[in-house]
C-alpha cells in the first residue's frame, strides 16, 4: 500500500497531506431561468478518502449530475451559479481559487468520465491525438512521446490493437471501447480523484460489466478516489463502498455500502429499493412510490419527500425541515423519523 | 414541467388547439400589438388611398417641381413634391397598393411552392427529391435579376392596361419563380428531421395516411425556420422589385410602388432632396420591422414550451 | 413448462405469430446510380406466437434487431420473406390501404416519451388522433368523452387534455403514449424499450399500468427489453436474441433459472444485483469483446466469436433453435447445458 501512496503535494500549492482526499461541505448550486433562482443542489457535504468509491444514487433531476459539475469545476454559468460551500481538496478550496489554478486541477487531479462519450470527445481528431494533446499542453512532452504514452493508455484500457487504433476517429468505435477511450483520456494525467457520471448508461449489460470491471480495475491499481454518479443501485451494489442518495438536491442519507442496502433509514432509499423488480415480485404488482420528484422551482415545504412518503407524520413533515439524524456512526438520515426507519427491518 | 407549474385547466374549457393558443398568445404581446398598428395603416394606405390624400399623383406641374415639405403634413403639398411637380404624398400613398399586394402575394405563392416541394422532397426522398433538389440548385445559380429580364421580355409586348393584375403581374411571376428555393430548402430540411422522430412512426402505426402525416405532423414543425425568413424576404422583394423597376420592367408605369420610389429617389437625396428616398424608406423598413415582430411571435406562440 | 409451448398447438389460435420473419436492409452506395453492397441482416429468420393476454418479453442487446422486429410486428415495415399474423391474419404482403385496418389490432408504445408526442399538439389532440384517422369507431360527438375516458384509464386527470406533451413529466409522457396506443382497442400491442428511458420510481408504475390494462383489457404484449429484470417480472415467455436470431426461447423460469445458451447465460451473469453482499460471490461471464455487425455476421452460430465454448463445429453450422436431447426448451446452441448464473439472486 505504502508506494501506492500517492503525493499531491508537489503540485498542488497549500496542500495538507492528512486532510481527506476530496471533502464537499455545503455545496450550493442555484440556476437562474428567466430571473427567477432555482435551488438545484441545497446543502451537499460528503467525504472522499483515498481509494475509496462513492456512489451518489439519484433519479434525474435530483442534483447529483449538477453536483459533480460543481465539484469539477465544469459547471454551465449562466444559467447555473454555485451559491455558496466548500470542495476542498486535501484540505485546498477549490472554489476559492482563480479559474486558471482550478484548471491546472482538472487536468492533473480530478478528472471526469461522462455517459455520452461520443459527444465527449471531438469527431475531427484522431483518439490518439486528443490523448497526446493533454500531454502535449500539460507536460510539455513532444508529439512523439505523446504517442507512444496514447498508446499505453489505451492499451491499459483494454483496447485491442492499440498500435493501430491510435490513429483512428471516435466514429471508429463501438460504444464500448469509446468509453474506454475517454476513461484513457481522463487517466491520461494521473488524477487522484475520478468522477464517473452514468459511465455505462447507454451501454449493454454485457459492455456495461466489462467498463465497470475497468473502472474498478484501474482504480485498484491506481488507488484513485472514485466518484460513481448513477441511478443503477445494481452498479453501486458491485463497486461503492459508500453510498449518497440524492433527492431535491440534497443528500437524504449517506452510509456505508452494506448499512444503506440492509438496512436503509430514509423512507426514499427504502423505497427505491422496494421499486427494484426482483424474482419474488413475479406475478405481483411492483411496490412503487407514489407522485413525481418535485419541480426544483417549487419544492413542497417541510420535508420534500413528503408527499410521496408513506411514514409522515402530516403535521410535522409538511411544516418542518427534518435535520440529518445519525443512526449509527456514519449513518446520517434527513429524516424527522429515521431512527424508526432504521429499525424497521425491511 | 409538472403539476406545480401547469396552469390548471378549467374542466369543461372547450378543446384547444395549436392555432387557438397561438392567437390567443400573439394577442397579449405588446410589440405584436404595435406591429399590428404600423400594418393597420400600411393596409389601409393600400386599400383607401382617397382616404389619406385628396390628389391626383399623375396631376403633375412642372414649377410646382422639388417643393420642399416645409410645412410637413400641411398646406398645398404635405410632403412636397418631387422632380417633376407632382405632389409626393398622393405618390407615395398611391404607391402602397401595388407594393403591398406585390410583396404579398409574391410571398404568399413563394411560400406555398416552397413549402409543398420541400415537405414532398423530405417525405418522399428518392427520385421526387433529387429532382426537386437539383432543380432548386439550378433556380439558386441562375442570377435572379438575369432570370427576371429574360422572363419579363416575354410579357413586355403585351401592353399595360392599367389594371392591378396586369400591373404586378410580371413582377410578380418573376419574383415567384426565383423566390421560392430558400422555403423550399428549410422545409425539406426540417421535414427529414421530423419523419423519422417517433411520433411520426406513432402516426403512420396507426394507420395515418401520407397527407395527414405530411400536413398533421410534419407542417407545424417545417413551418417555424420559414417564419424566421419571411419578414426579410418581404424587404427583398420590395427592394428587388425596385431594380427591375429601374430596368423598365418592374411595376408598369403610370402605377408606381415604394421600390420605384426608392431607385428614383436615391437620385435626389444627393442633391438636398433626402425626403424623396427617406419617406418611402421609413415606410419599408417600419413594414418589414412589423413583419419580423410577426413572424418571431408567430414562432414563439407556435412553440408550447415558450408559452 | 413447457407444457404451454405445446398445448398451444391444439388449443386457441395465437394472437400474433411471427414464422421465419427474415428483414434484411440493403446497404447502397453511389448517388445516382446505387448498388447494393451488402445486407444489414437485422432480422433473420425469426418464430414467435403470442396469446391472448399473455406476454412474451424479447431481450438482447442493441444491434440484436429486437426494435427491427417490433417494426415488422406492428406492420410498419414488411419482412423480406417470412409471414406475420395478426389475428391469424397475414400482414406481410398487404399493400398499403389495406394494412389500415390490420394497424387497429396492433399497436406499438414507444421508448422515448420525448420524441413519441408531438410537441405542438395538445393531449386531447394525441390521444384522439386515432379516432380522427378511423373515422367508424366513435362517431365525432362522443370522441371527447372517449379521449377523457383513455386518459381515465392510465391514470391521468382527464382536465389535461388541453395542456402539451411538455407539462408532464416522462413517466406521464409514457402513459398518454400508451392512452393512444389503446384507443383503437388493439388486442396486441408491442412495447419497444417502454420503461428504459424512465427513472426507477417512475417505471414501476408503468408496469403495473400495463399489468392492469392487461387484466382489464385481455391484452397481449410483446415487451421488447434490455433490461433482464423487468423483462423476468412482466412476461410469462421470454425469447433471447442476438444479432437478428432468437438463440433461446422459453418461459421466464426456464430462461432465468435454467438458462441453456452460452449466451444468456452471459447476460444473466453480468445484469448487476442490487445487492452488496452478492459483491464477489456471484459467477460473472465477461465476455470479450463486442457485437459483431450485423452486415457481415460470423458464420455458423453468430455467437461463436465471443463464446468460450465455440469449436470448428459452430463456425460451419448453424445450430437450430430445438429442445435437444437433454433440453427442457428450445435452445439455438450444439453445447447447450444447463449453468446456474444467478443462483446468488434467490
Amino acid at each position: 500500500m505504502a508506494e501506492n501512496l500517492r503525493v499531491v503535494g508537489d503540485t498542488l500549492p497549500g496542500a495538507d497531506l492528512n486532510a481527506p482526499l476530496l471533502e464537499v461541505e455545503d455545496l450550493r448550486v442555484e440556476f437562474k431561468v428567466r430571473g427567477k433562482r432555482i435551488p438545484t443542489v441545497r446543502g451537499v457535504s460528503f467525504t472522499l478518502e483515498q481509494g475509496k468509491t462513492l456512489a451518489i444514487v439519484g433519479e434525474s433531476g435530483s442534483g447529483k449530475s449538477v453536483t459533480s459539475q460543481a465539484v469539477m469545476g465544469i459547471l454551465d454559468s449562466p444559467p447555473g451559479y454555485v451559491t455558496g460551500g466548500e470542495v476542498r481538496l486535501r484540505g485546498v478550496d477549490l472554489l476559492a481559487q482563480d479559474e486558471e489554478s482550478r484548471r491546472t486541477v482538472r487536468a492533473n487531479h480530478i478528472a471526469i468520465v461522462f455517459q455520452d462519450a461520443l459527444s465527449a470527445l471531438n469527431p475531427l481528431w484522431s483518439v490518439g491525438f486528443q490523448i497526446g494533446e493533454l500531454f502535449r499542453v500539460h507536460r510539455g512532452t513532444s508529439r512523439a512521446d505523446a504517442k507512444r504514452r496514447a498508446i499505453e493508455l489505451l492499451d491499459q484500457v483494454g483496447i485491442p490493437d492499440a498500435k493501430n487504433r491510435v490513429g483512428h476517429y471516435p466514429h471508429q468505435f463501438s460504444g464500448g471501447m469509446r468509453q474506454r477511450v475517454m476513461i484513457a483520456m481522463a487517466l491520461a494525467l494521473d488524477p487522484e480523484v475520478l468522477i464517473a457520471d452514468e459511465p455505462t448508461t447507454a451501454l449493454d449489460v454485457t459492455v456495461q460489466a466489462q467498463i465497470m470491471r475497468l473502472l474498478k480495475q484501474i482504480q485498484d491499481e491506481r488507488n484513485m478516489g472514485l466518484i460513481l454518479i448513477t441511478h443503477d443501485l445494481g452498479v453501486v451494489a458491485d463497486v461503492a463502498d459508500d453510498v449518497a442518495v440524492m433527492y431535491a438536491g440534497e443528500i437524504v442519507e449517506r452510509a456505508s455500502i452494506h448499512d444503506a442496502f440492509k438496512r436503509p433509514a430514509h423512507p426514499y432509499t427504502k423505497a427505491l429499493l422496494r421499486a427494484i423488480p426482483r424474482v419474488d415480485t413475479v406475478g405481483r404488482e411492483l411496490e412503487v412510490i407514489p407522485g413525481l420528484p418535485p419541480n426544483p422551482a417549487a419544492l413542497p415545504s417541510g420535508c420534500p419527500f413528503h408527499p410521496r412518503c408513506w411514514a409522515v407524520d402530516p403535521e410535522r413533515c409538511a411544516t418542518e425541515a427534518p435535520p440529518y439524524e445519525e443512526v449509527t456512526d456514519d449513518h446520517r438520515s434527513l429524516c424527522h423519523f429515521a431512527k424508526e426507519v432504521y429499525r424497521d427491518e425491511r | 414541467m409538472s403539476e406545480l407549474t401547469a396552469p390548471k385547466a378549467q374542466p369543461d374549457a372547450p378543446q384547444a388547439s395549436l392555432w387557438k393558443d397561438a392567437f390567443r398568445t400573439m394577442a397579449r404581446r405588446p410589440d405584436v400589438i404595435f406591429a399590428t398598428l404600423i400594418l393597420l395603416f400600411v393596409f389601409t394606405m393600400a386599400a383607401f388611398p382617397t382616404l389619406f390624400t385628396d390628389k391626383d399623383p399623375t396631376y403633375c406641374i412642372g414649377r410646382d417641381a422639388r417643393q420642399r415639405p416645409d410645412t410637413w403634413f400641411a398646406g398645398e403639398h404635405p410632403l412636397g413634391t418631387d422632380g417633376f411637380g407632382c405632389d409626393f404624398a398622393a405618390t407615395v400613398v398611391h404607391g402602397t397598393r401595388p407594393t403591398i399586394v406585390l410583396a404579398l402575394t409574391v410571398m404568399i405563392l413563394a411560400v406555398i411552392i416552397g413549402l409543398v416541394l420541400g415537405i414532398l422532397a423530405g417525405y418522399y426522398g428518392g427520385w421526387l427529391d433529387a429532382l426537386i433538389s437539383r432543380a432548386l440548385d439550378v433556380f439558386i445559380v441562375l442570377p435572379m435579376l438575369l432570370g427576371a429580364i429574360l422572363l419579363l421580355s416575354l410579357f413586355r409586348n403585351g401592353g399595360s392596361s392599367g389594371g392591378l393584375l396586369s400591373t404586378v403581374g410580371p413582377p410578380v411571376i418573376a419574383l415567384t419563380v426565383f423566390g421560392w428555393m430558400e422555403f423550399c430548402r428549410y422545409t425539406r430540411a426540417a421535414t427529414i428531421e421530423t419523419k423519422n422522430l417517433d411520433y411520426v412512426t406513432a402516426a403512420k402505426c396507426l394507420g395515418a395516411k401520407d397527407r395527414r402525416i405530411m400536413f398533421r405532423h410534419i407542417l407545424p414543425n417545417a413551418i417555424v425556420p420559414v417564419t424566421a425568413v419571411i419578414p426579410t424576404t418581404i424587404g427583398g422583394i420590395i427592394v428587388t422589385e425596385s431594380a427591375l423597376a429601374v430596368l423598365g420592367i418592374g411595376v408598369q408605369p403610370p402605377a408606381t410602388s415604394w421600390g420605384v420610389l426608392l431607385a428614383k429617389g436615391t437620385e435626389w437625396a444627393g442633391g438636398g432632396y433626402i425626403y424623396l428616398f427617406g419617406i418611402p424608406l421609413l415606410l419599408l423598413i417600419g413594414t418589414v420591422f412589423a413583419f419580423a415582430t410577426f413572424g418571431d411571435a408567430l414562432r414563439d406562440a407556435l412553440d408550447p414550451k415558450l408559452r | 413448462m413447457n407444457a404451454e409451448l405445446g398445448q398451444a398447438e391444439a388449443g386457441p389460435e395465437p394472437v400474433l405469430e411471427a414464422t421465419g420473419a427474415v428483414k434484411h436492409y440493403p446497404v447502397q452506395r453511389g448517388i445516382v446510380i446505387k448498388r447494393t453492397v451488402g445486407h444489414v441482416q437485422a432480422v433473420d429468420g425469426v418464430d414467435l406466437k403470442l396469446y391472448a393476454g399473455k406476454t412474451l418479453g424479447v431481450v438482447g442487446e442493441s444491434g440484436c434487431g429486437k426494435s427491427t422486429l417490433a417494426k415488422l410486428l406492428v406492420g410498419l415495415e414488411p419482412p423480406t420473406s417470412g409471414s406475420i399474423k395478426v389475428l391469424g391474419k397475414e400482414i406481410g404482403n398487404l399493400s398499403a390501404r389495406r394494412i389500415r385496418s390490420v394497424r387497429r389490432d396492433v399497436q406499438l408504445v414507444f421508448q422515448d416519451p420525448y420524441t413519441s408526442l408531438n410537441p405542438r399538439m395538445t393531449v386531447g389532440d394525441i390521444v384522439g388522433e386515432p379516432f380522427e384517422i378511423h373515422t367508424d369507431v366513435v362517431p365525432r360527438a362522443k370522441r371527447p368523452a372517449a379521449v377523457k375516458e383513455l386518459l381515465d384509464m392510465v391514470g391521468l386527470s382527464p382536465d389535461h387534455v388541453n395542456r402539451y406533451p411538455h407539462q408532464f413529466s416522462g413517466g406521464q409522457r409514457q402513459r398518454i403514449g400508451i392512452a393512444r396506443a389503446l384507443a383503437l382497442r388493439p388486442q396486441v400491442l408491442v412495447c419497444d424499450e417502454p420503461v428504459s428511458a424512465l427513472d426507477v420510481s417512475i417505471q414501476g408504475q408503468v408496469i403495473n399500468l400495463l399489468e392492469r390494462l392487461q387484466d382489464e383489457l385481455g391484452l397481449a404484449y410483446v415487451f421488447i427489453a434490455h433490461d433482464l429484470s423487468v423483462v423476468r417480472h412482466i412476461a410469462d415467455e421470454v425469447a433471447v436474441m442476438y444479432l437478428g436470431k432468437v438463440v433461446e426461447y422459453g418461459t421466464g423460469a426456464e430462461i432465468y433459472d435454467h438458462p441453456r445458451h452460452p449466451y444468456t447465460q452471459a447476460l444473466l451473469s453480468a445484469v448487476p444485483v442490487p445487492d452488496p453482499e452478492l459483491r464477489g460471490h456471484r459467477e460473472e461471464i465477461v465476455l470479450q469483446g463486442d457485437v459483431p455487425s450485423p452486415i457481415n455476421p460470423p458464420s455458423g452460430c453468430r455467437f461463436r466469436t465471443r463464446c468460450w465454448k465455440a469449436t470448428e463445429k459452430c463456425a460451419d453450422e448453424v445450430p437450430g433453435l430445438d429442445v435437444g436431447d437433454h433440453g427442457t426448451h428450445p435452445t439455438a446452441c450444439f453445447y447447450a447445458e444447463e449453468r446456474d448464473v444467478t443462483h446468488a439472486v434467490k
